[in-house]
């Protein structure tokens, strides 16, 4: 199989960032917080790296959807040997609103423009864990789906598949033109060298695309009520006498009671 | 709250005051936690541990020891060799793991300031999208103040330096309370040109007395230090790594000393004795040549790794080595050099149940073979397991020996082995601590290798610094009891 990869790159808050809640609960704090490309994002964009160094695909293209920002996403993605990048500008509240609906519409619509053989997209993204836009734009496209990828060989015109599930690992072959998703280890990704960021930089590889208004943003809202941080844990405390107390207290009298080690 | 000696009230109420309540523990389970690090020395917990936020809580505490006459042990990660951290005469563990922001990163200027919570690690994470890395590697996820600390190395040292050598300012809280910046505030003297990727990149100043590295290796004894300016370099375009093995230690200390004079830029060096091997041929099952080998490691660019990895070739195939195995993509250099990685596990594994414990000395390189020959003899002559894995490229080496806790007499061999295995390394004109720091074990040691003059220097400097002996007492000098 020889062609176009599109590999979708998400900027998300770095994982090593401790997420702070705003005061007034409308979502986490974002301003001045460190943003990188997510984890599963970069295990594709290697995984497609990889392919092209193996001559098995011709180019990769790396595409991202978001504001400004996100064309640093997308020169991460060049530093590490994609072609070409694609930034869709997706600003203000129309950012804010952007799920993986939307985002799979406008892969979906991309995938035809750029007559690509296969999408590889992260298993999730850490911020919203919704695991939902590699299954959608399959959908869309009516293309197979290769989710939670372990291992990918391509053979043929199809493509050979090991994914992690409850049970194990399942090994699936399905045809191309196909969408797979990453998953933890199908690979370690590289490291962007310093000359390659700097390419990157001077060189002027990203396309910017609007969406047009079939794409339909609004499309799908997911009204958020509340954004609220998880509880402070409690110490705990040791109830191990307190089964004996309460039953000996209700009965009036005391009773045999076999104490099994209920310590809470 | 149970009053504990030496901190009455006061003192915590004043705590307190400063970092907050969650900031002052009087908890044994903490206390404990911080009295001890990753050496045999046992526990000696603080009387209380402090978690300030930032430089002037810091500051603040200090104060608050000093009018107390409080001992003052600053903690990272715990992750010491040498019981650095123990507090032998209690007092107050500040314990710095809140302060963990990565400040100032220059990408243009290679260099970043951290915080002492920041670990190795964690920066180089941090980092991974800039193509920079800090590349000193003790082995431990440890604090990059921590590191600075104890001058701390690593397996590659032998092409980026140690701490020593990448260190560029540091701001250190004294035993008064007063702030330092050894180089001067913000200073971040700049490089020499970056072309010269073969030459250890040298600050450039040359204002006044060398502060920075009279910190550096000073292992708390002077100062807490709550920021550090560190030198990154540029992530390697590629790595090759390459195993090869000898007919004996000198034909592997010969083939280090001849790549090196080649002007080969190899970035790491490691030295396996045959009892090292063949416990790593048992833990991983491998199928290495049970004989002394090397595992090297080179970082460059394409067409300078092909000739790099060329003349080490040859050069080892001269000296009668055999088997060189190379490898470039990342699994297959990860299954060479899973021996050496390994090696810790490997030599534990040797006899379950009992703990290992690493020397750590260094002399010149043409006294290596010499001296891995006769400590090998003298740890046959008294029964003890000792595999040892060096830093060949420093001449320095350690001993991994695997002891049983429980056994006193089988403790007593390997302390005195230690000792002996120190002079020799003294006799040869070496140190008695290549990485690991003096800490509490290695004072007796000190003063041979440095002299009566030498300590009194440094005696000199400790009064003037901290003249109630505060900072973290009992490590480094001996203290002279009245």
């Amino acid at each position: 199989m020889s062609g176009r990869v599109l590999v979708g790159v998400k900027r998300v808050i770095d994982y090593a960032v401790k997420i702070r809640v705003k005061p007034d609960n409308t979502g986490v704090v974002t301003d001045g917080v460190k943003h990188s490309m997510n984890p599963f994002c970069e295990i594709a964009v290697e995984e497609a790296v990889k392919l092209k160094e193996k001559k098995l695909i011709k180019e990769v293209v790396a595409v991202s959807c978001g504001p400004q920002q996100s064309q640093e996403t997308i020169r991460t993605a060049l530093a590490m040997g994609a072609d070409r990048g694609i930034h869709v500008d997706v600003s203000g509240k129309d950012y804010e609103n952007l799920g993986p609906l939307q985002v799979s519409k406008i892969l979906a619509a991309l995938a035809k423009q750029e007559d690509a053989q296969l999408i590889l997209l992260g298993k999730q993204a850490i911020d919203d864990d919704c695991n939902q836009t590699g299954q959608m734009t399959a959908a869309l496209l009516d293309w197979p789906q290769g989710t939670f990828a372990s291992e990918v060989s391509l053979e043929g015109d199809k493509i050979n598949l090991v994914r992690e599930i409850d049970g194990g690992l399942e090994h699936i072959k399905i045809n191309t033109p196909a969408v797979i998703t990453a998953d933890l280890r199908l690979n370690t990704p590289r490291y962007a060298t310093l000359p390659n960021i700097m390419d990157s930089l001077m060189n002027n590889e990203t396309e910017l695309h609007k969406p047009n208004h079939r794409t339909s943003l609004c499309v799908g809202l997911i009204p958020l009520f509340e954004t609220v941080a998880p509880e402070d844990m409690q110490g705990g405390t040791d109830r191990s006498g307190a089964m004996l107390r309460h039953t000996v207290l209700q009965s009036g009298k005391p009773k045999r009671i076999i104490l099994s080690c209920l310590c809470i | 709250r149970t009053q504990v000696s030496g901190v009455g009230d006061g003192v915590l109420s004043a705590f307190r005051s400063i970092c907050g309540e969650e900031g002052v523990s009087l908890g044994e389970a903490v206390r404990e936690q911080h009295g001890k690090d990753e050496s045999v020395h046992r526990c000696r917990p603080p009387d209380v541990v402090v978690f300030p936020r930032c430089v002037e809580e810091v500051s603040a505490l200090a104060k608050v020891c000093h009018k107390h006459r409080l001992p003052i042990i600053p903690f990272g990660t715990g992750t010491g060799l040498e019981g650095g951290v123990g507090a032998v005469k209690g007092g107050v563990c500040f314990s710095l793991r809140n302060m963990e922001q990565v400040l100032d990163l220059h990408p243009e200027d290679f260099d970043v300031t951290v915080e002492p919570g920041v670990t190795r690690k964690a920066l180089n994470a941090y980092l991974r999208d800039t193509g920079l890395w800090f590349p000193v590697d003790p082995g431990a996820d440890a604090s990059l103040c921590g590191m600075a600390a104890t001058s701390a190395s690593g397996t590659n040292a032998v092409r980026y330096g140690t701490m020593r050598e990448n260190v560029m300012n540091l701001e250190v809280v004294l035993a008064d309370g007063s702030i330092v910046h050894t180089a001067g505030k913000g200073r971040r003297p700049s490089l020499l040109s970056l072309l010269l990727s073969l030459v250890s990149l040298l600050r450039k100043t040359s204002a006044g007395y060398n502060l920075t590295n009279l910190f550096v290796g000073s292992e708390g004894t002077l100062g807490i230090i709550t920021k550090t300016t560190l030198r990154l370099y540029g992530i390697p375009e590629a790595m090759v790594s390459a195993v090869c093995s000898f007919p004996s230690v000198q034909a592997a200390v010969d083939s280090t000393v001849q790549t090196l004079q080649a002007g080969v830029p190899i970035a790491r060096i490691e030295f396996l004795d045959d009892v090292m091997i063949d416990a790593c041929n048992r833990f991983s099952s491998l199928s290495y040549p049970v004989t002394p080998t090397l595992f090297l490691e080179f970082h460059g660019s394409e067409q300078s790794l092909q000739e790099q990895v060329k003349t080490a070739e040859d050069i080892t195939q001269s000296n009668g080595g055999s088997d060189f195995q190379w490898a470039r993509d990342t699994e297959t250099r990860n299954r060479l050099w899973k021996a050496r990685h390994d090696a810790w596990y490997a030599a534990l594994a040797l006899r379950p149940g009992c703990k290992a414990y690493s020397t750590d000395v260094c002399v010149p390189l043409s006294r290596l073979p010499q001296i891995i020959v006769e400590t090998k003899e003298d740890l046959i002559e008294n029964r003890l397991t000792g595999p040892i894995a060096g830093h060949v490229g420093d001449g320095n080496f350690h001993c991994l020996m695997v002891v049983d806790p429980n056994n006193p007499e089988e403790m007593h061999r390997v302390h005195l082995f230690t000792e002996r295995l120190a002079r020799r390394a003294l006799a040869m004109d070496g140190t008695c601590t290549g990485e690991h720091g003096v800490g509490l074990g290695k004072r007796a040691l000190l003063c041979e290798e440095m002299g009566p003059v030498g300590i009194q220097v440094m005696r000199s400097l400790k009064d003037t610094l901290d003249p109630n002996n505060l900072m973290n007492p009992g490590k480094i000098l001996q203290r002279e009891e009245p």
